[in-house]
């Protein structure tokens, strides 16, 4: 059984965020990268599938030289080979396009499953895994909460969320691409012993000059900023006495809540 | 022009998701002096839906529609892309959406805007979305054919235009479908959850509660506020509360006098389930959370100082 996983670099959670004068790329010497927290739940997934049956785990990333750093930490948590695609010169700016990109490196590779995070936590478009899947003609599950391979590893069954609190389970036939919902596992660390195995294991480069994408060009990004604020926010600080002063004030004599 | 929206329904019932998109297309319908076709596989769902302005209503009428599978519904909405020719395809950002739509992007070879909050008021087909968990908005110009969805209140079904349209049935030969996905029995995993949906007040905890032994710290305040404990998906995700408790676009929409978030940074899929609260009052440490753009109340403090303290108070 091959099974890739799609893992991003993004931007921390803390990280401020400091747009060029473009008005569309950021300074990324403000940034503090890490991989996309929700395709570190699909890696877990895939390592705690490779611990049960026979599997080889394949992680890929598209991104720029920074983001060699997610190959190698999930290297470094069990992984077994890599697969790094250059974005320098290719064409990132929509979710069809980067899916063109990630399946002219995939496609030859006949994996039995992909998992990736239901979304990034930048851009958040949750598309990657079902664009792939439409591309490498794989039946697919997204907001996966469970997974259990059946028939010989022929299918699996997964379970998926759906709105307000329903689950439902649903079997598909292999090859899949499946979106991983988070809290599904806890994705391990990384020891001692994996990182130094780390430097054994084999990445595949791409670039490109050997990815052959026909870009979709009906879409641009033409700016990105600040939102403004609907409503009109009460500050409320100080010190933590002069803090529950002030909620108090608000609980009793703006909203009546309390005596 | 021409728009096709899709409405979402299970049992007959719309999704409320599908009726804000269906405003949505209408108001960029009248700009662009566009048709507006709504498609449904719902038979009383098509009745209903052809109460409003639009040119027509279709009601596919296949049995492989009634319940959901992803094989069938885009398999359906790829016969009427090349009946139609759609120029915009419309969705609700609803979970569904998120399952089988994007394929639908590269079956057609155009690109899906997901997660729209908005139209840009001078250019009407360029589409804003949240990006970076809310902190920043992104405007996307589309130059041809395209999918947009929509995020869940961003346009009101209170501003639909009523109208009256005919019913365009039709069934669809959707035979030799190799099914490589099929989709199991709908069912809760906690039969008698806690219904949070008409409490007055909710104390909602987010991962800013650190810890598990943490958790009585906030119940102890629910109480003195005689309100509901609420929390978001990573306090669930850890198994601090039940999953019943959470708060969002996986869990409930509430809409209470008093929502008190206490250490909830504000990710987009948790500010969806709130946002409609009366008062929202945000305690958190970090002065840039999401959540306090959405907040009547902004508390910026450390919930371990501040919390203590106001149960003493109170």
């Amino acid at each position: 059984m091959k099974i890739c996983v799609l893992i991003k670099q993004v931007a921390s959670e803390d990280s401020s965020l400091i747009l060029n004068d473009d008005k569309v790329s950021f300074n990324t010497s403000s940034i503090n990268f890490v991989s996309n927290e929700p395709d570190t739940y699909a890696l877990e997934e895939a390592l705690q599938i490779k611990e049960k049956f026979d599997a080889e785990v394949t992680v890929c990333t598209l991104g720029p030289e920074s983001s060699r750093q997610v190959l190698k930490d999930a290297l470094a948590k069990g992984a077994d080979n890599g697969i790094y695609i250059s974005d320098e010169g290719i064409d990132t700016s929509s979710p069809l396009n980067i899916a063109k990109v990630l399946t002219s490196a995939l496609k030859d590779n006949n994996f039995d499953l992909i998992l990736s995070g239901l979304q990034s936590n930048d851009t958040g478009f949750s598309q990657i895994g079902l664009l792939v899947a439409e591309y490498l003609n794989t039946s697919h599950a997204s907001l996966v909460m469970g997974t259990e391979l059946i028939n010989d590893c022929k299918d699996i069954k997964v379970k998926l969320e759906l709105e307000n609190g329903w689950f439902q389970w649903s079997e598909l036939t292999l090859p899949a691409s499946l979106t991983i919902q988070s809290g599904i596992n806890s994705p391990r660390y990384a020891t001692l012993k994996g990182i130094m195995s780390v430097k054994n294991k084999e990445v595949k480069e791409f670039n490109k000059d050997n990815i052959s994408v026909d870009y979709n060009s009906s879409y641009a990004v033409v700016e990105k900023f600040v939102p403004q604020k609907s409503k009109e926010t009460e500050t409320i600080d100080g010190s933590p006495d002069e803090i529950v002063e002030k909620i108090i004030d608000v609980m009793k004599n703006k909203l009546r809540l309390v005596q | 022009m021409k728009f096709l929206v899709f409405i979402q329904s299970h049992e007959s019932k719309i999704h409320n998701n599908s009726l804000e998109s269906l405003s949505a297309a209408q108001k960029l319908a009248s700009n662009h002096n566009a048709e507006v076709h709504a498609v449904t596989f719902d038979k009383t769902v098509a009745e209903n839906i052809s109460q409003y302005d639009l040119s027509s209503t279709i009601y596919i009428n296949n049995q492989e529609l009634n319940s959901y599978n992803p094989i069938y519904y885009l398999k359906c909405i790829e016969i009427l892309n090349s009946s139609i020719n759609p120029d915009l395809i419309i969705f609700g950002h609803t979970y569904e959406t998120r399952d089988w739509v994007p394929r639908l992007s590269a079956r057609f070879e155009c690109p899906f805007i997901s997660d729209c909050t908005n139209i840009d008021s001078t250019d009407q087909m360029t589409f804003i979305r949240p990006i970076y968990q809310a902190k920043l908005n992104e405007k996307i110009k589309l130059n041809g054919k395209g999918i947009i969805s929509f995020q869940a209140g961003s346009f009101s079904k209170d501003n639909l235009k009523q109208g009256n349209c005919t019913i365009d049935e039709q069934s669809l030969d959707m035979s030799n479908l190799e099914l490589s996905i099929n989709p199991g029995e709908r069912f809760k995993e906690s039969a008698d959850g806690v219904d949070l949906s008409t409490a007055e007040v909710i104390v909602s905890i987010g991962r800013g509660i650190s810890k598990e032994e943490n958790i009585p710290l906030a119940k102890e305040l629910a109480e003195k506020l005689n309100a509901q404990i609420g929390a978001s998906r990573p306090v669930v995700d850890a198994g601090w509360l039940d999953h019943s408790f959470q708060i969002g676009s996986s869990g409930q929409v509430v809409s209470p006098k008093l929502y008190l978030a206490v250490g909830i940074s504000g990710a987009i899929q948790h500010l969806v389930g709130m946002k409609g609260s009366k008062n929202i009052m945000a305690i958190n440490k970090d002065p840039n959370a999401p959540i306090f753009e959405i907040s009547d109340y902004a508390v910026v403090g450390d919930i371990f100082e501040i919390l203590p303290k106001l149960i003493e108070e109170l």
